[in-house]
């Protein structure tokens, strides 16, 4: 798995691709919490993922929770369909802020 | 399930997952299943191996014996471990309508499979996972 992070007309864009499982998920976590606690508005590409298990999905659901509470945004822009057919096995395509492109994301 | 097409054992570690989806993906569409029913029978195996490691293992060293078979339009498989019996009725998946991290594991596995069961291990064993999907002809 790979984790790409760059910033973004004020937004940080983290890019991951690969395989996102529990193995690598909580480098994901690590990195997502840490910019939620810097109350950082993310968007999170999984493009490039092609294959995401529950820990990986936990570690997002566990960001947008934070974000919820600190006011700042977290939204998936865009979605692989491997990843997306996961997020709708956990009911989470509809609670997740989603977006077909970076620049949906950052114009929502 | 006669004789299985895949029957491996592989250490219960974090660091080994790929290897047991990549085993099962390609035994799973040697044996004519869809890319979407391996994709299914993939996430549904490695979240039954993330429940041995982490709780019928507990983090502990073990190993697990992944077993994948055909059975007419049946997929079946087998995940057999050697730690101490697991409590089967701790073993049921969460609402879905409360937003937390975790606990998804096991709604997905029953969500994917057609059938979930422990069923008696062999001599020796501590737990055997049976999962069956059924495979759609082309």
């Amino acid at each position: 798995m790979n984790v790409d992070t760059r910033e973004m007309n004020g937004w940080v864009v983290v890019t991951l691709a690969g395989e996102v499982d529990l193995q690598h998920s909580p480098t994901v976590r690590k990195h997502l919490m840490e910019l939620m606690f810097e109350r950082r508005d993310v968007a999170v590409d999984l493009s490039g993922v092609v294959y995401i298990d529950s820990s990986g999905i936990a570690s997002l659901v566990e960001a947008y929770q934070m974000a919820r509470k600190g006011g700042n945004k977290l939204v998936l822009a865009p979605i692989s369909q491997s990843a997306m057919r996961v997020l709708q096995l956990a009911r989470l395509d509809k609670v997740f802020a989603i977006a077909d492109s970076l620049d949906a994301a950052m114009a929502g | 399930m006669t004789l299985p097409a895949l029957d491996r054992l592989f250490p219960a570690r974090p660091e080994r997952l790929c290897d047991i989806r990549h085993a099962v993906a390609e035994t799973a569409s040697h044996l004519g299943c869809s890319d979407e029913t391996v994709q299914d029978v993939v996430l549904a195996v490695d979240e039954a191996c993330q429940n041995i490691i982490r709780h019928a293992y507990g983090g502990a060293p073990g190993d697990i014996v992944v077993q994948l078979g055909r059975d007419d339009h049946r997929l079946v498989v087998r995940l057999i471990d050697f730690a101490p019996p697991v409590d089967v009725a701790k073993v049921c998946p969460r609402p879905l309508d409360e937003l937390r991290p975790g606990g998804l594991g096991t709604h997905f596995i029953r969500e994917v499979m057609d059938e979930v069961d422990f069923v008696t291990p062999p001599a020796g064993a501590g737990n055997m996972l049976q999962m069956v999907k059924r495979i759609e002809e082309p």
